[in-house]
């Protein structure tokens, strides 16, 4: 197929038409009005009357110590994540695929934190992590005897909190994802393991981990981008950075600068700044990827 | 290697193996059950310190206040609408734009499939500041019309990249015989096509239906009138009025959970076939 066809040589074009209109209107217009917002002024005040100032809003983010602890702290909000959401779901998913009775009933159940909308397991989470009433420390003080945690009133806990429901929310997407992915694995390349008498360890080593990269790789590109990038479970839980404004990561903060304190071109600017991270990230991710393919 | 297992004899490995399981599957439920379990508290018992899941003096008052004395009929109507346009509209443009990036190699093939995943790095507040200072001066803010452009903006990458990487999984030679038969592109990918597709296109209508129906922060910066709130922004006021209504709040969060729930459960072997990122197979 492809070029072939004279009379149809606009099929193609044709079809990715109108997604690209919605794309270019909604995505990228803006995207350039956000890099011209960030070289502005703009704010509550300086609605209608913002000015250009170059690079100003890049340079005062840059020097204030501000963006490197909250930097920091969404580097580990993301790989503390991305880390139990690939281990838990690639267990779970290599447990679901045995031919194990009551399976199906299991998989519907471990799905539920998928199905449920964020904002509500957010704000049942944050509920159930009060000091006094949240079933989490009434499940630590009776029937395990152990002290309560002040959730979210330490500085610390206060950030563990999100982390635990973000790892809740996410590990059925990579359960899903190695599901599918053991599905693509040929079933001769067992045989031919159990011929050749390989340990159950050999085989999940050597021929489902790598067969399973494929699918996964991808998954964990997109689970870091989004991870790196979600503002609902930790601005929910942590009721928009509590204690203090201690507990944000960057796009909570952004949304906080632009939200709460209309400091419209700061926070443009700030934006400017993850997107370029995240780019950065994600060509590297690929490349290496190539690489590997390349090798292998 | 999966298929029935017979009645073979269940080892210790199959005993682990559910030990591990039935953790994780109580682990996933009892938030769940923890937002029924406040929905069936009586008015006077709503702070408890206790971890039955049925509490004392059990009522589904809750139920009847949020249905008959608030207005979650309207938030219904409202979040209906808007999801059900906005799934239309995603499935419609997604299924066309992925069909095209899968079987044909055409001039900014690649930098569309790229700019596609690109957009997946914009953090949400790169689109959200810019559409809000935009749709301020458009007179936009407060209208279904803006909220709906921008859910569809945002589900339209993720859909496509699906329908991309399940079409790769589907053989030409049906479309071909259809061409050869003298069939135009259209017909061949309407008639012939679609309709294999259709666990991929379930796929992206729970993603982009999940999406408008259970998104707050956007709409929380776009909507500010009480009468056009969806139900998220819906059971939110009721979090932050006068006073807290957690049991009303709980039981709206379980009949806005019920359908999705059904739904993903429905689906959920579709979803562990037609979720083919694709991307590094190519």
């Amino acid at each position: 197929m492809g070029s072939g066809r004279r009379p149809y040589r606009f099929f193609p074009y044709l079809m990715v038409l109108p997604a690209m209109a919605v794309m270019v209107a909604v995505v990228f217009y803006p995207l350039l009005y956000n890099f011209s917002l960030a070289t502005r002024n703009m704010s509550l005040y300086h609605f209608q009357s913002s000015q250009f100032v170059g690079l100003k809003n890049f340079i005062a983010i840059f020097s204030d110590h501000t963006f490197y602890g909250v930097f920091l702290k969404t580097v580990i909000w993301t790989v503390a994540n991305l880390v139990f959401h690939v281990l838990f779901g690639v267990t779970l998913g290599l447990l679901l695929d045995r031919p194990l009775p009551g399976r199906a009933v299991l998989r519907a159940l471990l799905i539920l934190p998928w199905a449920v909308p964020q904002y509500i397991s957010a704000l049942t989470w944050r509920g159930m992590f009060d000091y006094e009433y949240g079933a989490i420390n009434l499940i630590l003080k009776n029937a395990l005897h152990l002290m309560p945690i002040p959730w979210l009133s330490n500085a610390t806990w206060a950030f563990i909190a999100p982390v635990i429901t973000n790892v809740w929310l996410g590990f059925p997407f990579m359960m899903i994802v190695t599901l599918g992915g053991l599905q693509s694995i040929p079933a001769e390349l067992y045989e031919a393991a159990d011929l050749d008498g390989a340990s159950p360890w050999t085989k999940l080593t050597r021929i489902t981990l790598p067969g399973l990269w494929p699918v996964l790789a991808p998954s964990i590109l997109l689970g870091t981008v989004w991870t790196f990038n979600n503002l609902n479970v930790i601005w929910l839980v942590t009721d928009g950075g509590r204690p203090a404004d201690q507990t944000h990561i960057l796009t909570t903060y952004i949304y906080k600068a632009a939200f709460a304190y209309y400091r419209y071109s700061y926070a443009a600017a700030f934006s400017v700044i993850v997107f370029l991270i995240l780019l950065g990230f994600t060509i590297a991710f690929m490349r290496s990827l190539k690489g590997q393919e390349a090798r292998a | 290697m999966s298929g029935f297992g017979g009645r073979k004899k269940l080892g210790t490995g199959d005993l682990l193996a559910y030990a591990i399981l039935v953790t994780f599957a109580v682990a996933a439920v009892y938030p769940v059950l923890q937002i029924f379990s406040i929905s069936l508290r009586p008015g006077d018992r709503l702070y408890s310190t206790s971890l039955a899941i049925i509490p004392q003096d059990a009522t589904f008052k809750a139920y009847h206040t949020i249905l008959f004395d608030r207005p979650f009929g309207l938030w219904l109507r409202n979040s209906l609408l808007l999801s059900a346009s906005v799934t239309l509209v995603s499935i419609a443009l997604a299924s066309t734009a992925g069909y095209a990036f899968s079987r044909y190699r055409f001039r900014g093939h690649r930098e569309g499939m790229y700019s596609f995943l690109m957009t997946q790095m914009f953090p949400a507040t790169m689109l959200l500041l810019p559409l809000y200072v935009l749709f301020r001066q458009l007179q936009l803010l407060d209208s279904f019309i803006g909220l709906g452009v921008a859910y569809v903006a945002t589900s339209l990458p993720f859909c496509v990249w699906t329908m991309k990487g399940y079409y790769d999984t589907l053989p030409r030679d049906l479309e071909e015989a259809a061409l050869l038969d003298g069939m135009n592109p259209w017909g061949a990918f309407m008639v012939v096509v679609l309709p294999l597709a259709a666990p991929a296109l379930a796929i992206t209508a729970l993603f982009s239906f999940m999406a408008s129906w259970s998104e707050f922060i956007v709409a929380r910066v776009i909507l500010s009138r009480p009468n056009l709130f969806t139900l998220p922004l819906g059971l939110a006021s009721l979090a932050g009025t006068f006073q807290t209504e957690w049991a009303n709040y709980a039981a709206g969060s379980l009949l806005v959970c019920l359908p999705v729930v059904v739904l993903f459960i429905a689906l959920n072997r579709l979803l562990i076939s037609g979720l083919t990122l694709g991307g590094v197979k190519g």
